[in-house]
């Protein structure tokens, strides 16, 4: 199991690059630069702006010490302004005037105050609150039903929650956020007024997490319904109840765990769509996050935070593989790694 | 088949033998078979109801849709039906206290920011959503048929090869090179040189009215489970009798992958992406929705939300209304897809 963890970590390690690479090309490959506003600047500005962010070196070089910049920690002796210390994102201070650093990604060509790393910091945390929110959201709603929609298969409960399941599935964020706020921003339904825009309180956390797990926990539901019953027709669940193990047993210990493979494995793609999901919710419920901000520099060249950005969610979503992977040896004792 | 039993149940009189009546079906094709039970499922029926509605909706944008869908007046923007206040309570129309909203009836759901006719845009947003939920299954479709199939069929290196490549793309974040390289082809192609490549593309893109780009960047994210399907069924397929009695009878490989292989395991196919519809017009709206979608002023219910989002509060119709009728399509589809698979494969009938 070691080494498998060791060989899928490379494995990732080399998608980053891969990706990293690729979006590298593809950003200089496109027209148009970070500097190409409405109002050509003067060409004396233009020069001393390439020569600061090392615009005019060869392709590789930036490459290189952009990835450097990130990769390589760094031990710094002295003294650190007060604008230097943000510069790392990680800033360890060993003692009084020696610093730790690693991973700086670099500062943002649009916003002169704030560099890659400060969006990191800000933002961040209210993105991956947020994602993480609506994740536990759709698994705590999503397998129980499905797991009594199983159980009690054929009641009114089953047709009930299915029928729920298929709307939930048909309603992505991009539908469920407006009528959510509609409904109970604006409309004031069933006398809950809830916050529409903004982000601070738990309340505020209510409507963008319903809008973006909805769908999923539909999507769980299905699944955990369908994989549970197909398991529960299994041999093994038959001499286990011949054996005289109590229902609650036959379940807890032989079906359940077999039965959340598939909807293990939806969950890496679903992590995916939870992320590209944030942009559209925090677009309509104001929330501020990262998604504007890596749609943003798209549109604007500005070519750090398209990395630093496109590297933050690449590795999120490999992990997130990863972890699917390793749930699978865990959930089912015949799948082993060599 | 139905059986009925009749019996007389007057005590004393003599018992009738049961008289059975059968009814003998004669024995239909598994098309044909699939087609009787897709057609008494009646949400999959309805399901086709709707989505036959969106087609000729598309079809038939220019007769029906009462204006032109990029005409803006701008005086007439943001204006509101009367009937829209008793449904959104918060629009307050002018006149009232703390009122806004202009009415105006010549626009039966109300006008956009620019003074565009939300109904019409509506009606040829279903253009976009429909050309994408049946062309995305299609490129989809080729693309990963040809690899799973090559893959299966012959197997060894190949087949170890084509999965490889499968595993990295299924490992690779495709969605965010779908936006970068939406993103690369939205603004370079717009500048090029005729003659070029790029020009070329740009011009194949400008006929289909801007959605070339978003049928390739569907095909490129969605065809690694296609491809992982169709391997598993060739591989099952390719050990069944009558494909060795094709090569007995001296049948060359494309012959037997194309004629016997083919026709046996396109159920399944269908049903995977009939399903996968639904994902298909809704990552359009995603696009859409960032901007990255149909150039404007083309309508597509994703940007409509999009625009419709900043005016939420004031004109909660312009973003609900396209947000309906995306759920509408999905929902759609939804029952369709559920309903072809009830039909094509019994056995998961009631497993959902």
């Amino acid at each position: 199991m070691g080494a498998f963890i060791i060989r899928r970590f490379l494995w990732m390690l080399l998608v980053l690059f891969g990706v990293s690479v690729v979006t590298f090309v593809l950003m200089h490959g496109v027209p148009g630069g970070p500097f190409d506003g409405e109002k050509k600047l003067p060409p004396e500005i233009l020069a001393n702006i390439n020569k600061k962010y090392n615009l005019n070196d060869p392709l590789v070089i930036q490459y290189l010490t952009y990835m450097g910049n990130i990769v390589v920690p760094r031990i710094y002796q002295g003294e650190l302004t007060a604008s230097q210390t943000s510069d790392y994102l990680i800033d360890i201070p060993l003692n009084e005037n020696t610093h730790f650093q690693w991973m700086n990604f670099g500062p943002s060509y649009k916003s002169k105050s704030r560099s890659v790393n400060d969006i990191f910091r800000d933002q961040l945390p209210v993105s991956a609150q947020l994602g993480i929110v609506a994740l536990l959201l759709a698994l705590c709603i999503g397998i129980p039903l499905g797991m009594v929609a199983a159980l009690r298969r054929n009641s009114r409960f089953d047709y009930l929650s299915m029928s729920v399941a298929i709307l939930g599935v048909s309603v992505p964020s991009i539908v469920l956020g407006p009528i959510l706020v509609w409904q109970f921003g604006v409309n004031k339904s069933f006398g809950i007024q809830l916050p529409v825009t903004g982000w601070g309180t738990p309340a505020h956390f209510i409507m963008p997490a319903f809008a973006l797990g909805f769908a999923s926990s539909a999507l769980f539901a299905r699944l955990t319904r369908a994989s549970l019953l197909e398991v529960l027709n299994e041999d093994y669940i038959r001499t286990a109840r011949a054996k005289g193990l109590s229902e609650r047993t036959v379940l807890n210990v032989h079906a359940l765990k077999n039965a959340l493979i598939p909807v293990v494995t939806v969950i890496g793609p679903l992590f995916a769509a939870l992320v590209t999901g944030t942009f559209v919710v925090e677009k309509i419920f104001g929330i501020p996050g990262m998604g504007k901000y890596f749609i943003d520099s798209i549109g604007n060249r500005d070519y750090p935070v398209i990395m630093g950005t496109t590297l933050l969610y690449a590795s999120l979503l490999v992990i997130a593989n990863l972890f699917v992977d390793l749930a699978y040896a865990w959930l089912d004792p015949r799948i082993r790694y060599s | 088949m139905s059986t009925e039993v009749q019996t007389s149940v007057r005590p004393g009189a003599q018992a009738a033998a049961p008289v059975l009546k059968l009814e003998q079906s004669k024995p239909q094709g598994y098309w044909a078979d699939a087609f009787r039970r897709l057609t008494r499922n009646r949400m999959a029926v309805l399901g086709l109801i709707i989505i036959f509605f969106l087609i000729l909706c598309a079809i038939f944008a220019n007769q029906l849709a009462p204006r032109s869908y990029d005409k803006q007046v701008l005086t007439d923007n943001n204006k509101v039906p009367s009937w829209l206040p008793a449904l959104f309570p918060s629009v307050k129309p002018v006149g009232t206290e703390g009122g806004y909203a202009k009415l105006s009836d010549t626009y039966p759901f109300g006008a956009d920011s620019l003074g565009r006719d939300i109904l019409s845009r509506l009606i040829y947003g279903t253009r976009v959503s429909l050309s994408v939920a049946f062309v995305g299954p299609l490129t989809s479709l080729l693309i990963g048929f040809l690899m799973g199939s090559i893959a299966g069929f012959y197997g060894g290196r190949v087949d170890n090869l084509i999965m490889r490549f499968v595993d990295l793309m299924y490992a690779f974040p495709s969605i965010l090179l779908v936006i970068l390289m939406m993103a690369y082809f939205r603004s370079s192609f717009n500048q090029s040189a005729p003659g070029t490549l790029a020009f070329a593309l740009n011009q194949i893109d400008a006929s289909f009215g801007g959605l070339f780009f978003i049928f390739v960047a569907l095909g490129i994210t969605s065809w690694e489970q296609m491809a992982r399907l169709t391997r598993g069924q060739v591989l099952s397929a390719r050990e069944r009798e009558y494909v060795l009695a094709a090569r007995a009878v001296g049948m060359g490989n494309r012959g037997i992958l194309f004629r016997h292989i083919l026709p046996n395991i396109i159920g399944p196919l269908i049903v995977a992406e009939t399903l996968t519809i639904p994902t298909y017009i809704s990552f359009e709206a995603f696009l859409s929705f960032i901007g990255l979608g149909v150039n404007p002023p083309t309508p597509s219910w994703g940007s409509m939300i999009s625009d419709g989002a900043q005016a939420l509060r004031s004109y909660p119709n312009q973003a609900i209304f396209p947000a309906l009728a995306l759920a509408l399509a999905m929902f759609a589809f939804n029952f369709l897809g559920d309903g072809l698979r009830d039909a094509l494969d019994p056995r998961m009938r009631g497993v959902s």
